[in-house]
Protein backbone atom coordinates (compact mmCIF):
# COMPACT_ATOMS: atom_id res chain seq x y z
CA UNK A 1 0.00 0.00 0.00
CA UNK A 2 1.48 3.62 -0.82
CA UNK A 3 -1.44 4.99 0.96
CA UNK A 4 -0.12 8.04 2.62
CA UNK A 5 -2.40 7.52 5.48
CA UNK A 6 -1.45 4.03 5.99
CA UNK A 7 2.31 4.97 5.43
CA UNK A 8 2.11 6.52 8.98
CA UNK A 9 2.29 4.65 11.80
CA UNK A 10 -1.54 3.25 13.20
CA UNK A 11 -3.13 5.99 15.45
CA UNK A 12 -3.80 3.87 18.72
CA UNK A 13 -6.48 5.94 20.33
CA UNK A 14 -7.29 5.27 24.50
CA UNK A 15 -10.48 6.15 26.26
CA UNK A 16 -9.95 5.33 29.85
CA UNK A 17 -12.59 6.68 32.28
CA UNK A 18 -9.89 6.50 35.00
CA UNK A 19 -7.90 9.28 32.94
CA UNK A 20 -10.39 11.12 31.78
CA UNK A 21 -9.79 15.29 32.52
CA UNK A 22 -6.49 15.45 32.47
CA UNK A 23 -4.53 19.30 31.38
CA UNK A 24 -2.54 17.45 28.33
CA UNK A 25 -5.71 16.25 27.13
CA UNK A 26 -7.66 19.67 27.33
CA UNK A 27 -4.59 21.64 25.83
CA UNK A 28 -4.48 18.73 22.55
CA UNK A 29 -7.45 19.07 22.00
CA UNK A 30 -7.11 23.18 21.59
CA UNK A 31 -3.34 22.53 19.70
CA UNK A 32 -4.90 19.67 17.51
CA UNK A 33 -7.57 22.05 16.33
CA UNK A 34 -5.13 25.03 15.23
CA UNK A 35 -2.96 22.26 13.37
CA UNK A 36 -6.17 21.24 11.75
CA UNK A 37 -7.16 25.05 10.57
CA UNK A 38 -8.41 23.75 7.40
CA UNK A 39 -11.56 22.39 8.75
CA UNK A 40 -12.78 25.59 10.35
CA UNK A 41 -11.66 27.85 7.85
CA UNK A 42 -13.74 25.75 5.57
CA UNK A 43 -16.74 25.72 8.02
CA UNK A 44 -16.56 28.90 8.87
CA UNK A 45 -16.51 30.55 4.82
CA UNK A 46 -19.21 27.95 4.59
CA UNK A 47 -21.81 29.61 7.27
CA UNK A 48 -20.72 33.09 5.25
CA UNK A 49 -22.01 32.04 2.32
CA UNK A 50 -25.24 29.97 3.23
CA UNK A 51 -26.33 32.93 4.81
CA UNK A 52 -26.06 35.01 1.51
CA UNK A 53 -26.38 32.67 -0.73
CA UNK A 54 -28.30 33.70 -3.95
CA UNK A 55 -28.01 37.75 -2.77
CA UNK A 56 -26.40 39.57 -5.25
CA UNK A 57 -23.84 41.76 -3.06
CA UNK A 58 -23.53 38.73 -0.63
CA UNK A 59 -21.81 39.20 2.52
CA UNK A 60 -21.16 43.03 1.53
CA UNK A 61 -24.87 42.91 2.82
CA UNK A 62 -22.94 43.29 6.16
CA UNK A 63 -21.05 46.14 5.91
CA UNK A 64 -24.88 47.93 4.14
CA UNK A 65 -26.20 47.15 6.99
CA UNK A 66 -24.11 48.24 8.88
CA UNK A 67 -23.20 51.51 7.38
CA UNK A 68 -27.07 52.34 7.47
CA UNK A 69 -27.11 52.09 11.09
CA UNK A 70 -23.88 54.12 11.57
CA UNK A 71 -25.23 56.73 9.39
CA UNK A 72 -28.70 56.69 11.02
CA UNK A 73 -27.07 56.84 14.93
CA UNK A 74 -24.72 59.38 14.05
CA UNK A 75 -27.10 61.87 12.33
CA UNK A 76 -29.55 61.47 15.44
CA UNK A 77 -26.76 61.43 18.31
CA UNK A 78 -24.59 64.06 17.19
CA UNK A 79 -27.70 65.98 17.22
CA UNK A 80 -29.02 64.93 20.52
CA UNK A 81 -25.44 65.11 22.25
CA UNK A 82 -24.90 68.46 20.36
CA UNK A 83 -21.73 67.07 19.42
CA UNK A 84 -19.41 68.11 16.16
CA UNK A 85 -20.65 65.09 13.10
CA UNK A 86 -16.70 65.48 12.18
CA UNK A 87 -15.86 64.33 15.47
CA UNK A 88 -18.72 61.73 16.30
CA UNK A 89 -18.74 59.99 13.01
CA UNK A 90 -15.33 58.60 13.16
CA UNK A 91 -15.82 57.20 16.46
CA UNK A 92 -19.12 55.93 16.45
CA UNK A 93 -18.41 53.95 13.17
CA UNK A 94 -15.20 52.30 14.60
CA UNK A 95 -16.78 51.74 18.49
CA UNK A 96 -20.06 50.08 16.11
CA UNK A 97 -17.48 47.86 14.61
CA UNK A 98 -15.68 46.37 17.32
CA UNK A 99 -18.60 46.14 19.36
CA UNK A 100 -20.42 44.25 16.72
CA UNK A 101 -17.58 41.71 16.56
CA UNK A 102 -17.27 41.36 20.24
CA UNK A 103 -21.12 41.14 20.72
CA UNK A 104 -22.22 39.04 17.76
CA UNK A 105 -18.93 36.50 18.96
CA UNK A 106 -20.00 36.29 22.80
CA UNK A 107 -23.76 35.73 21.14
CA UNK A 108 -23.11 33.11 19.09
CA UNK A 109 -20.30 31.62 21.27
CA UNK A 110 -23.15 30.41 23.72
CA UNK A 111 -24.54 27.60 21.05
CA UNK A 112 -21.19 26.92 19.51
CA UNK A 113 -21.57 23.23 20.87
CA UNK A 114 -25.24 22.98 20.91
CA UNK A 115 -25.52 24.14 17.16
CA UNK A 116 -22.73 22.11 16.47
CA UNK A 117 -24.50 18.53 17.87
CA UNK A 118 -24.73 17.14 14.89
CA UNK A 119 -21.39 17.06 13.89
CA UNK A 120 -20.24 16.52 17.53
CA UNK A 121 -22.06 13.58 17.61
CA UNK A 122 -21.21 11.64 14.36
CA UNK A 123 -17.21 12.79 13.68
CA UNK A 124 -14.34 12.97 16.00
CA UNK A 125 -13.03 16.59 15.63
CA UNK A 126 -11.14 17.98 18.48
CA UNK A 127 -14.08 20.31 20.33
CA UNK A 128 -11.98 23.12 19.64
CA UNK A 129 -12.28 23.61 16.04
CA UNK A 130 -16.08 24.64 16.72
CA UNK A 131 -14.91 27.00 18.90
CA UNK A 132 -12.58 28.63 16.22
CA UNK A 133 -15.57 28.13 13.73
CA UNK A 134 -17.00 30.84 15.37
CA UNK A 135 -14.08 32.77 16.14
CA UNK A 136 -13.18 32.96 12.14
CA UNK A 137 -16.21 33.33 10.94
CA UNK A 138 -16.95 36.21 13.14
CA UNK A 139 -13.40 37.75 12.24
CA UNK A 140 -14.76 37.93 8.43
CA UNK A 141 -17.78 39.85 8.93
CA UNK A 142 -15.75 42.06 11.15
CA UNK A 143 -13.45 42.66 8.12
CA UNK A 144 -16.14 43.31 5.46
CA UNK A 145 -17.57 45.90 8.53
CA UNK A 146 -14.12 47.43 8.79
CA UNK A 147 -15.16 48.51 5.15
CA UNK A 148 -17.59 50.85 7.01
CA UNK A 149 -15.32 52.27 9.37
CA UNK A 150 -12.39 53.11 6.49
CA UNK A 151 -14.62 54.90 4.30
CA UNK A 152 -16.15 56.71 7.02
CA UNK A 153 -12.64 57.94 8.28
CA UNK A 154 -11.87 58.63 4.56
CA UNK A 155 -15.16 60.81 4.39
CA UNK A 156 -13.86 62.89 7.36
CA UNK A 157 -9.88 62.92 6.36
CA UNK A 158 -8.95 60.75 9.47
CA UNK A 159 -5.68 58.83 9.15
CA UNK A 160 -4.63 57.13 11.91
CA UNK A 161 -0.94 56.77 10.87
CA UNK A 162 1.61 54.48 12.58
CA UNK A 163 -0.71 54.09 15.98
CA UNK A 164 -3.57 52.51 13.80
CA UNK A 165 -0.77 49.36 13.35
CA UNK A 166 -1.35 49.06 17.24
CA UNK A 167 -5.01 48.01 16.60
CA UNK A 168 -3.58 44.55 15.62
CA UNK A 169 -1.96 43.72 18.62
CA UNK A 170 -5.75 45.28 20.10
CA UNK A 171 -6.88 42.51 17.74
CA UNK A 172 -4.38 39.68 18.68
CA UNK A 173 -5.95 40.53 22.78
CA UNK A 174 -9.40 40.03 21.49
CA UNK A 175 -8.57 36.86 19.96
CA UNK A 176 -6.80 35.13 22.99
CA UNK A 177 -9.90 36.62 25.37
CA UNK A 178 -12.77 35.79 22.44
CA UNK A 179 -11.52 32.50 22.43
CA UNK A 180 -11.64 31.22 26.15
CA UNK A 181 -14.83 33.19 26.66
CA UNK A 182 -16.31 31.22 23.49
CA UNK A 183 -15.36 27.87 24.78
CA UNK A 184 -16.75 28.90 28.80
CA UNK A 185 -19.55 29.98 27.40
CA UNK A 186 -20.07 27.01 25.46
CA UNK A 187 -19.84 24.74 28.13
CA UNK A 188 -21.88 26.38 30.45
CA UNK A 189 -24.56 27.32 27.75
CA UNK A 190 -24.38 23.27 26.70
CA UNK A 191 -25.28 22.25 30.22
CA UNK A 192 -27.65 24.72 31.21
CA UNK A 193 -29.42 25.91 28.62
CA UNK A 194 -31.06 29.14 30.50
CA UNK A 195 -27.12 30.83 29.82
CA UNK A 196 -27.38 32.23 25.77
CA UNK A 197 -30.68 33.57 26.61
CA UNK A 198 -29.11 35.12 29.59
CA UNK A 199 -25.67 36.49 28.02
CA UNK A 200 -27.53 37.93 24.88
CA UNK A 201 -29.92 39.75 27.19
CA UNK A 202 -27.16 40.77 29.00
CA UNK A 203 -25.11 42.04 26.08
CA UNK A 204 -28.01 43.95 25.16
CA UNK A 205 -27.37 45.94 28.35
CA UNK A 206 -24.15 46.07 27.97
CA UNK A 207 -23.76 48.25 25.03
CA UNK A 208 -25.59 50.84 26.58
CA UNK A 209 -23.75 51.25 29.48
CA UNK A 210 -19.95 50.48 27.66
CA UNK A 211 -18.86 54.09 25.67
CA UNK A 212 -19.87 53.02 22.13
CA UNK A 213 -22.77 55.24 21.28
CA UNK A 214 -21.33 57.83 23.60
CA UNK A 215 -17.88 59.17 24.25
CA UNK A 216 -16.19 58.50 27.73
CA UNK A 217 -15.85 61.87 28.91
CA UNK A 218 -19.73 62.00 28.79
CA UNK A 219 -19.23 59.71 31.95
CA UNK A 220 -16.81 61.92 33.56
CA UNK A 221 -17.97 62.30 36.75
CA UNK A 222 -19.43 58.22 36.35
CA UNK A 223 -16.18 56.91 35.71
CA UNK A 224 -16.56 53.66 37.51
CA UNK A 225 -18.90 53.28 35.16
CA UNK A 226 -15.83 52.92 33.11
CA UNK A 227 -13.26 51.43 34.66
CA UNK A 228 -14.83 48.21 36.51
CA UNK A 229 -16.48 47.62 32.65
CA UNK A 230 -14.19 45.24 31.04
CA UNK A 231 -15.96 45.55 27.81
CA UNK A 232 -15.12 49.34 27.89
CA UNK A 233 -11.42 47.79 27.88
CA UNK A 234 -11.80 45.09 25.29
CA UNK A 235 -13.53 48.22 23.21
CA UNK A 236 -10.89 51.06 24.05
CA UNK A 237 -8.31 49.00 22.93
CA UNK A 238 -9.15 48.09 19.40
CA UNK A 239 -11.09 51.55 19.17
CA UNK A 240 -8.14 54.11 20.03
CA UNK A 241 -5.75 52.93 17.49
CA UNK A 242 -8.51 52.94 14.93
CA UNK A 243 -8.71 56.79 15.65
CA UNK A 244 -4.96 57.04 15.64
CA UNK A 245 -5.20 57.47 19.92
CA UNK A 246 -3.42 55.19 22.28
CA UNK A 247 -5.02 52.97 24.61
CA UNK A 248 -4.28 53.91 28.01
CA UNK A 249 -2.36 51.42 30.39
CA UNK A 250 -5.32 50.85 32.65
CA UNK A 251 -6.82 49.20 29.12
CA UNK A 252 -3.94 47.31 27.88
CA UNK A 253 -3.62 45.90 31.39
CA UNK A 254 -7.36 45.35 32.38
CA UNK A 255 -7.26 42.99 29.55
CA UNK A 256 -3.92 41.39 29.61
CA UNK A 257 -4.85 40.01 33.27
CA UNK A 258 -8.67 39.31 31.61
CA UNK A 259 -6.86 36.66 29.21
CA UNK A 260 -4.75 35.22 32.20
CA UNK A 261 -7.33 34.52 34.59
CA UNK A 262 -9.96 33.96 31.68
CA UNK A 263 -7.82 31.08 30.45
CA UNK A 264 -6.91 29.79 33.43
CA UNK A 265 -10.23 29.42 34.83
CA UNK A 266 -11.47 27.55 31.44
CA UNK A 267 -8.51 25.41 31.05
CA UNK A 268 -9.34 24.02 34.50
CA UNK A 269 -13.30 23.58 33.68
CA UNK A 270 -12.69 22.73 30.02
CA UNK A 271 -9.71 20.04 31.42
CA UNK A 272 -13.04 18.46 33.44
CA UNK A 273 -15.69 18.97 31.07
CA UNK A 274 -14.05 18.09 28.00
CA UNK A 275 -15.48 14.65 27.30
CA UNK A 276 -18.85 15.30 29.16
CA UNK A 277 -20.28 17.68 26.24
CA UNK A 278 -21.07 15.19 23.52
CA UNK A 279 -23.06 13.77 26.16
CA UNK A 280 -24.96 16.72 27.04
CA UNK A 281 -25.24 18.41 23.36
CA UNK B 1 0.68 -4.29 6.39
CA UNK B 2 -1.39 -2.38 8.84
CA UNK B 3 -3.21 -4.17 11.64
CA UNK B 4 -6.13 -2.42 12.83
CA UNK B 5 -7.62 -3.91 16.53
CA UNK B 6 -10.21 -2.59 18.78
CA UNK B 7 -10.02 -3.71 22.38
CA UNK B 8 -13.06 -2.71 24.57
CA UNK B 9 -12.56 -3.64 28.55
CA UNK B 10 -15.82 -2.99 30.88
CA UNK B 11 -16.86 0.31 28.86
CA UNK B 12 -20.14 1.51 30.76
CA UNK B 13 -21.72 4.51 29.30
CA UNK B 14 -24.31 6.62 30.76
CA UNK B 15 -26.53 9.52 29.60
CA UNK B 16 -27.15 12.15 32.61
CA UNK B 17 -30.91 12.85 31.76
CA UNK B 18 -31.39 16.24 32.94
CA UNK B 19 -35.50 16.76 33.25
CA UNK B 20 -36.06 20.42 32.24
CA UNK B 21 -35.89 21.09 36.05
CA UNK B 22 -32.26 20.26 36.81
CA UNK B 23 -30.52 21.42 33.17
CA UNK B 24 -31.38 24.85 33.77
CA UNK B 25 -29.60 27.44 36.42
CA UNK B 26 -32.18 28.36 38.52
CA UNK B 27 -32.48 24.85 39.82
CA UNK B 28 -28.60 24.71 40.32
CA UNK B 29 -28.36 27.87 42.04
CA UNK B 30 -31.44 27.14 44.41
CA UNK B 31 -29.76 23.54 45.29
CA UNK B 32 -26.62 25.01 46.24
CA UNK B 33 -28.04 27.46 48.30
CA UNK B 34 -30.59 26.07 50.23
CA UNK B 35 -27.58 23.04 50.64
CA UNK B 36 -28.15 19.33 52.76
CA UNK B 37 -30.49 17.33 51.95
CA UNK B 38 -32.36 19.25 49.10
CA UNK B 39 -29.10 19.62 47.30
CA UNK B 40 -28.34 16.02 47.30
CA UNK B 41 -31.75 15.04 46.00
CA UNK B 42 -31.27 17.36 43.13
CA UNK B 43 -27.91 16.08 42.17
CA UNK B 44 -29.14 13.03 42.48
CA UNK B 45 -29.06 13.06 38.59
CA UNK B 46 -30.65 10.47 37.04
CA UNK B 47 -28.85 8.26 34.58
CA UNK B 48 -29.48 6.09 31.46
CA UNK B 49 -27.54 3.36 31.23
CA UNK B 50 -26.80 3.00 27.36
CA UNK B 51 -23.71 0.15 27.54
CA UNK B 52 -23.31 -1.98 30.61
CA UNK B 53 -19.58 -3.23 31.41
CA UNK B 54 -19.01 -4.23 27.21
CA UNK B 55 -15.64 -5.53 26.68
CA UNK B 56 -15.23 -7.14 23.08
CA UNK B 57 -12.13 -7.52 20.87
CA UNK B 58 -12.13 -7.41 17.22
CA UNK B 59 -9.07 -8.53 15.18
CA UNK B 60 -7.80 -7.49 11.52
CA UNK B 61 -10.46 -8.81 8.88
CA UNK B 62 -13.44 -8.98 11.49
CA UNK B 63 -16.60 -8.00 9.58
CA UNK B 64 -19.06 -7.72 12.84
CA UNK B 65 -22.56 -7.15 12.57
CA UNK B 66 -24.02 -5.39 15.64
CA UNK B 67 -27.79 -6.50 16.03
CA UNK B 68 -30.07 -6.04 18.83
CA UNK B 69 -33.57 -4.95 19.31
CA UNK B 70 -34.11 -0.94 19.46
CA UNK B 71 -32.21 0.85 22.33
CA UNK B 72 -30.11 -2.43 22.69
CA UNK B 73 -27.09 0.15 22.62
CA UNK B 74 -26.08 -0.25 18.98
CA UNK B 75 -25.32 3.40 18.45
CA UNK B 76 -23.74 4.00 21.86
CA UNK B 77 -21.42 1.05 21.22
CA UNK B 78 -20.25 2.45 17.61
CA UNK B 79 -20.31 6.16 18.79
CA UNK B 80 -17.65 5.12 22.13
CA UNK B 81 -16.04 2.96 19.45
CA UNK B 82 -15.45 6.75 16.95
CA UNK B 83 -14.26 8.27 19.95
CA UNK B 84 -17.19 10.59 20.24
CA UNK B 85 -18.61 9.34 23.77
CA UNK B 86 -15.79 8.96 25.96
CA UNK B 87 -16.25 6.11 28.66
CA UNK B 88 -17.97 6.58 32.06
CA UNK B 89 -16.41 3.43 33.50
CA UNK B 90 -13.43 1.08 31.64
CA UNK B 91 -10.88 1.38 28.99
CA UNK B 92 -11.00 1.19 25.07
CA UNK B 93 -8.31 1.22 22.39
CA UNK B 94 -8.58 1.50 19.24
CA UNK B 95 -5.32 1.06 16.82
CA UNK B 96 -6.26 1.94 13.12
CA UNK B 97 -7.59 5.31 11.46
CA UNK B 98 -11.48 5.04 11.87
CA UNK B 99 -13.95 6.35 9.77
CA UNK B 100 -17.73 6.66 11.19
CA UNK B 101 -20.45 6.90 8.66
CA UNK B 102 -23.59 7.42 10.95
CA UNK B 103 -25.40 10.04 9.08
CA UNK B 104 -25.73 10.56 5.90
CA UNK B 105 -26.23 14.13 5.28
CA UNK B 106 -23.89 15.18 7.64
CA UNK B 107 -22.17 17.89 7.65
CA UNK B 108 -23.13 18.28 3.79
CA UNK B 109 -24.18 21.92 2.13
CA UNK B 110 -27.29 21.69 0.32
CA UNK B 111 -26.36 24.61 -1.43
CA UNK B 112 -22.52 23.79 -2.61
CA UNK B 113 -22.11 21.17 -5.59
CA UNK B 114 -21.36 17.70 -5.19
CA UNK B 115 -17.55 18.35 -5.76
CA UNK B 116 -17.30 20.46 -2.50
CA UNK B 117 -19.38 18.73 -0.33
CA UNK B 118 -16.79 16.24 -1.12
CA UNK B 119 -14.10 17.81 0.31
CA UNK B 120 -15.99 19.19 3.25
CA UNK B 121 -16.43 15.49 4.18
CA UNK B 122 -13.50 14.98 3.35
CA UNK B 123 -12.27 17.30 5.85
CA UNK B 124 -14.60 16.21 8.36
CA UNK B 125 -13.18 12.67 8.87
CA UNK B 126 -10.05 13.94 9.09
CA UNK B 127 -7.79 14.30 5.56
CA UNK B 128 -5.78 17.14 4.81
CA UNK B 129 -6.99 19.05 1.91
CA UNK B 130 -4.27 17.84 -0.26
CA UNK B 131 -5.26 14.26 0.37
CA UNK B 132 -8.68 15.44 -0.49
CA UNK B 133 -8.09 16.69 -3.68
CA UNK B 134 -5.28 13.85 -4.50
CA UNK B 135 -8.96 11.28 -4.36
CA UNK B 136 -11.67 13.58 -5.70
CA UNK B 137 -11.20 11.46 -9.77
CA UNK B 138 -11.73 8.00 -7.87
CA UNK B 139 -14.14 9.66 -5.64
CA UNK B 140 -16.16 11.13 -8.01
CA UNK B 141 -15.88 7.79 -10.72
CA UNK B 142 -17.54 5.85 -7.84
CA UNK B 143 -20.42 7.77 -7.39
CA UNK B 144 -21.21 7.72 -10.80
CA UNK B 145 -22.76 11.12 -10.52
CA UNK B 146 -21.05 12.20 -13.38
CA UNK B 147 -22.51 15.86 -14.34
CA UNK B 148 -24.71 16.30 -11.15
CA UNK B 149 -21.60 16.83 -8.78
CA UNK B 150 -21.21 20.22 -10.50
CA UNK B 151 -24.53 21.08 -9.40
CA UNK B 152 -25.77 21.97 -5.77
CA UNK B 153 -26.61 18.86 -3.25
CA UNK B 154 -29.80 19.98 -2.29
CA UNK B 155 -30.97 18.81 -6.08
CA UNK B 156 -29.73 14.99 -5.01
CA UNK B 157 -32.16 11.82 -4.08
CA UNK B 158 -31.39 10.71 -0.69
CA UNK B 159 -29.78 7.75 -3.03
CA UNK B 160 -27.38 10.13 -4.77
CA UNK B 161 -26.52 11.08 -1.18
CA UNK B 162 -25.51 8.12 0.20
CA UNK B 163 -23.42 7.45 -2.96
CA UNK B 164 -21.44 10.44 -2.09
CA UNK B 165 -21.32 9.76 1.32
CA UNK B 166 -20.61 6.38 0.78
CA UNK B 167 -17.46 6.83 -1.75
CA UNK B 168 -16.06 9.27 0.57
CA UNK B 169 -15.97 6.99 3.44
CA UNK B 170 -14.23 4.25 2.08
CA UNK B 171 -11.83 6.35 0.15
CA UNK B 172 -10.18 7.61 2.91
CA UNK B 173 -8.41 4.38 3.16
CA UNK B 174 -9.52 4.18 7.24
CA UNK B 175 -8.23 1.13 9.12
CA UNK B 176 -11.49 0.92 10.69
CA UNK B 177 -15.17 1.39 9.05
CA UNK B 178 -18.01 2.16 11.70
CA UNK B 179 -21.62 1.95 10.00
CA UNK B 180 -25.13 2.87 11.25
CA UNK B 181 -27.94 1.08 9.43
CA UNK B 182 -28.57 3.46 6.77
CA UNK B 183 -26.48 2.20 4.02
CA UNK B 184 -29.77 -0.18 3.36
CA UNK B 185 -31.48 2.32 1.78
CA UNK B 186 -30.00 2.58 -1.58
CA UNK B 187 -30.85 0.52 -4.58
CA UNK B 188 -29.64 -2.77 -5.72
CA UNK B 189 -27.60 -2.19 -8.07
CA UNK B 190 -25.25 0.43 -6.10
CA UNK B 191 -25.63 -1.85 -2.97
CA UNK B 192 -24.00 -4.84 -4.63
CA UNK B 193 -21.25 -2.57 -6.08
CA UNK B 194 -20.94 -0.94 -2.49
CA UNK B 195 -20.48 -4.72 -1.25
CA UNK B 196 -17.69 -5.38 -3.53
CA UNK B 197 -15.90 -2.12 -2.74
CA UNK B 198 -16.61 -2.82 1.33
CA UNK B 199 -15.22 -6.44 0.74
CA UNK B 200 -11.98 -5.37 -1.35
CA UNK B 201 -11.82 -3.03 1.80
CA UNK B 202 -12.14 -5.00 4.41
CA UNK B 203 -9.50 -7.14 2.68
CA UNK B 204 -7.07 -4.11 2.85
CA UNK B 205 -6.95 -4.90 6.77
CA UNK B 206 -9.23 -3.61 7.88
CA UNK B 207 -12.60 -3.87 10.64
CA UNK B 208 -15.94 -2.88 9.41
CA UNK B 209 -18.61 -2.84 12.20
CA UNK B 210 -22.02 -2.59 11.29
CA UNK B 211 -25.25 -1.85 12.82
CA UNK B 212 -28.46 -2.93 11.59
CA UNK B 213 -31.88 -4.26 11.50
CA UNK B 214 -31.52 -5.91 7.38
CA UNK B 215 -30.89 -9.64 7.77
CA UNK B 216 -29.97 -9.72 4.49
CA UNK B 217 -27.30 -7.16 4.65
CA UNK B 218 -26.18 -8.54 8.02
CA UNK B 219 -25.61 -12.03 6.34
CA UNK B 220 -24.07 -10.70 3.10
CA UNK B 221 -21.40 -8.58 4.82
CA UNK B 222 -20.59 -9.92 8.01
CA UNK B 223 -18.72 -12.57 9.56
CA UNK B 224 -19.12 -12.34 12.93
CA UNK B 225 -21.74 -11.09 15.05
CA UNK B 226 -22.70 -9.15 18.27
CA UNK B 227 -25.84 -9.08 20.26
CA UNK B 228 -26.80 -6.48 22.14
CA UNK B 229 -29.58 -6.61 24.74
CA UNK B 230 -29.93 -3.87 27.19
CA UNK B 231 -26.80 -2.39 26.99
CA UNK B 232 -24.87 -5.19 27.40
CA UNK B 233 -23.34 -7.78 25.40
CA UNK B 234 -25.47 -10.73 25.00
CA UNK B 235 -23.83 -12.71 23.01
CA UNK B 236 -20.72 -12.68 20.70
CA UNK B 237 -19.39 -14.70 18.04
CA UNK B 238 -19.36 -16.66 15.01
CA UNK B 239 -22.69 -14.88 12.53
CA UNK B 240 -25.08 -17.87 12.46
CA UNK B 241 -24.95 -18.62 15.85
CA UNK B 242 -25.38 -14.73 17.22
CA UNK B 243 -28.12 -15.20 14.21
CA UNK B 244 -29.69 -18.04 15.97
CA UNK B 245 -29.77 -16.12 19.56
CA UNK B 246 -31.38 -12.88 18.11
CA UNK B 247 -34.02 -14.88 16.26
CA UNK B 248 -34.75 -16.54 19.47
CA UNK B 249 -34.79 -13.50 21.11
CA UNK B 250 -36.93 -11.59 19.06
CA UNK B 251 -39.62 -14.53 19.12
CA UNK B 252 -39.36 -14.93 22.38
CA UNK B 253 -40.48 -11.20 23.32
Amino acid sequence: MTDALSASPVPVQVADAAQAGSLSVAVSDLTEGVRRWYVWHRMGWQDIRLRYRRSMLGPFWLSISMGIMMIALGVLYSSLFKINIHDYMPFLAAGLVVWGLISTTLIEGCSVFIDSEGLIRNVSLPLSTYVYRILWRNLVVFAHNLVVYFGTALWFGIWPGMTGLLSVIGLLLFIINATWAVLLMGILSARFRDIPPVISSLIQVLFFFTPVIWKPELAADRASLIHFNPFAHMVEVMRAPLLGNLPGVENWLTVVIMAVVGWYVTLRLYMRLRHRISYWV
Amino acid sequence: MVMARIILDDVTVEFPLYHTGNRSLKKSLLSSWTGGRIARDASDRVCVKALDRVSLSFEHGDRVALVGINGAGKTSLLRVLAGIYYPVGGRIQVEGQIAPLFEIGLGMDGEATGYENIILRGLLYGLTPKQCRERIEEIADFTELGEYLNMPVRTYSEGMKIRLAFAVATSIHPEILLMDEWIGTSDARFLEKARRRMEAFVQRSSILVLASHSMEIVTKWCNKAVLMHQGAVRKAGPIDEVMHSYNELIHST
